[in-house]
């Protein structure tokens, strides 16, 4: 897999929040990297700064009170950092497609479907608004909305939540990017959709060959769609391994945490569930120790100082310092 | 449906609507068939587990049971009594003995109030005990809910969301009730926190004989702490049985589908498991269809599904199922 080059690569990126109570530290020196038609998963819970992560990247983040303070994301030669806004403009919803969590906020509510599916192709692609609203008609038909002819004059209310995450993944695909940034695309829908919406995303990228960088907090989503896992906890990446590896054999005592307290349906044990004591830390500082000491069983006290991400092989990696004993 | 005795609640043919009025004059133009003849029981010390996707009426069944909303048919038993159409005033007393635990536990606790004010708030409207023992019954109930007694005098600001949970939960306590109604408790919670609050809902339990109506819509979460599990679809109760039971050998369509689209944290598995994709989504339980309410979405209608409703019965030991074909 490495054998490909990168098409997105991103180095050291800290990004903090200025609040009136101090500074948080919601990314502290994050790096990865995705190949061209990979699927990457980037999972962790709230405020492990996975979204601020790729928001900082496609320059959505509101800065102030935000700051990024150093690091580089290289996209296609360019440094998607220090570019300019026009620059960036031009790149984000062509080159690199954006589906966030709640499609009623995404989505205008007093513009029709159409509009706000044609735009950006006019804007993007410098096509005509007919072209426009004839490739829009086959989106639609695409991600799977019956009667587009008709369901393209509506409104985002006339939709319900699967079908607006739908209209979302048609924006999204619109220019034909080559990377597509899904924000917890699911969570916000019942069970049986979100199986609808999985399979959608994996046969389309099937077809259009996009990279797909998938966040989520759910390690069931990802295990039949990501090829790589990238475990985020406190600001940074903690784990990142090759999706069997993550899931058989995870190292990092966070990571064994998030799997094991999960309840399965495919196993019949149906004793007291494992479960991670504590609470994640809250980043007034940037942690000098490792973040997890506080909450791991197998802390001692090396654990004072943060780990690096040490390579256990050449597909997976961990900052414990367990894996350096090994 | 067995004996009154071991029952704690005994619901049958519930229903509730909720009339819709339009135009000027208020007209009464159709009804929300949110329950739709619902009939169950809760055995004491149990927890009934309720599944289902968003807009079934799942928290409506829980909130008619409990009487925050007035059931517009059917009945109600409670601790032996009908409660159906007590009112108010009678209905005070039994009050203690039916709580409920909410989802959002940055929406159910009241800002301005410290957390002794809001746990105490009900001891005080029932006249539990003195108020000099306030303070001591508090510091009980945040103990039993693994919380920091000296936390009593703060806000729920300060909290984070497990936290807050564990507040909700230890003022559900405070009457010491027979029934607490849980609406979806851990969905709003991360996932390394919500193990937590699993294991602390099962040891109360053990400890203090509660029942719990758990409402969920994640079947791997309501598998893990159910005895008991009944599927919702679109107001109905469509398949009802042992927990070991309805998972390892469900029954109904809407069950398997259900039960094929949960995620599985595992990608052996994920790549290779066939998947029941149902088609569309969930009808408006405005018009609900004729027959059998599932039939447009499921994959072994026929002709009968649309004419008729299917039966409510018992095909072998509890296992009660709505379906033609069964």
């Amino acid at each position: 897999m490495d054998k490909d080059k990168p098409i997105l690569k991103v180095e050291n990126l800290v990004t903090q929040f200025h609040t009136p109570e101090g500074i948080i530290h919601a990314v502290n020196g994050v790096s990865f990297h995705l190949n061209k038609g990979e699927t990457i998963a980037v999972v962790g819970e709230s405020g492990c700064g996975k979204s601020v992560t790729m928001l900082s990247i496609l320059g959505l983040i509101p800065q102030p009170p935000a700051e990024i303070m150093s690091g580089t994301a290289c996209f296609m030669g360019k440094d998607l950092l220090k570019i300019s806004n026009e620059a960036l403009r031009s790149i984000r919803g062509r080159k690199i497609g954006m589906v966030f969590q709640d499609p009623m906020t995404s989505l205008n509510p007093v513009l029709k479907i159409e509009r706000q599916l044609i735009e950006p192709m006019m804007e993007h692609k410098h096509i005509s608004r007919q072209e426009a609203f004839d490739k829009a008609v086959d989106l639609l038909n695409q991600v799977g909305i019956p009667e587009p002819r008709k369901r393209i004059k509506q409104y985002p209310h006339q939709f319900s939540g699967g079908m607006r995450q739908r209209v979302m993944i048609a924006i999204a695909l619109s220019c034909s990017p080559d990377i597509i940034i899904a924000d917890e695309p699911t969570t916000a829908l019942d069970v049986t959709i979100q199986a609808q919406i999985v399979d959608l995303v994996q046969n389309l990228q099937d077809d259009v060959g996009a990279s797909i960088v998938w966040i989520t907090h759910d390690l069931g989503v990802v295990a039949g769609l990501a090829q790589r896992v990238i475990v985020m906890y406190a600001g940074g990446v903690i784990e990142e391994a090759v999706v069997d590896e993550i899931y058989n054999q995870p190292i990092h005592p966070y990571t064994i945490g998030l799997l094991n307290c999960l309840p399965r349906l495919d196993r019949e044990e149906k004793s007291k569930l494992y479960s991670i004591s504590g609470n994640p830390p809250v980043l007034y500082d940037e942690p000098k120790s490792c973040p997890f000491m506080n909450r791991c069983q197998f802390k001692h006290d090396r654990c004072n100082v943060k780990p690096p991400l040490i390579a256990v092989n050449e597909n997976h990696k961990v900052a414990c310092w367990l894996a350096d004993a090994r | 449906m067995g004996k009154s005795q071991e029952n704690l609640v005994d619901i049958i043919e519930l229903e509730k609507k909720f009339p819709i009025y339009k135009g000027i004059l208020r007209r009464h133009v159709g009804d929300v068939h949110a329950v739709d003849g619902v009939s169950l029981s809760i055995k004491k010390r149990e927890t009934f587990g309720l599944v289902g996707e968003s807009g079934c009426g799942k928290s409506t069944l829980g909130r008619t049971i409990i009487r925050l909303y007035e059931p517009t048919d059917g009945k109600i038993i409670f601790m032996d009594r009908d409660i159906t159409n007590l009112p108010e005033r009678e209905l005070r007393p039994i009050r203690p003995h039916m709580q409920m635990i909410f989802q959002d536990p940055y929406a159910s606790l009241n800002p301005r109030m410290t957390i002794q004010e809001f746990i105490s708030e009900p001891l005080r409207l029932h006249h539990i005990c003195e108020s000099t023992q306030i303070r001591d019954r508090v510091a009980h109930l945040l103990e039993t809910v693994q919380l920091n007694p000296n936390f009593m005098s703060r806000y729920p600001h300060e909290f984070s969301g497990g936290q807050r949970q564990r507040v909700g939960i230890a003022r559900a306590l405070a009457l010491q009730p027979e029934l607490i109604v849980c609406d979806e408790p851990i969905s709003a919670l991360d996932v390394s926190i919500q193990a937590q609050i699993i294991n602390l809902l099962q040891s109360l339990q053990e400890d203090l004989g509660v029942a719990y109506l758990f409402i969920a819509h994640d079947l791997s979460v309501v598998r893990h702490i159910s005895h008991r599990v009944g599927v919702m679809y679109l107001g109905k109760i469509v398949e009802l049985a042992d927990c070991k039971n309805l998972y390892e050998n469900p029954l109904h369509p809407y069950t398997k589908a259900l039960l094929s689209a949960a995620p599985i944290p595992d990608p052996a598995v994920a790549r290779k498991r066939k998947r029941v994709i149902l088609e569309g989504d969930v009808a408006s339980p405005i018009d609900v269809p004729q027959g059998c309410s599932f039939h447009p979405r499921c994959p072994m209608a026929e002709d009968c599904c649309q004419r008729d409703t299917p039966k409510w019965r018992e095909v072998g030991d509890g296992h009660w199922v709505a379906c033609h074909f069964v």
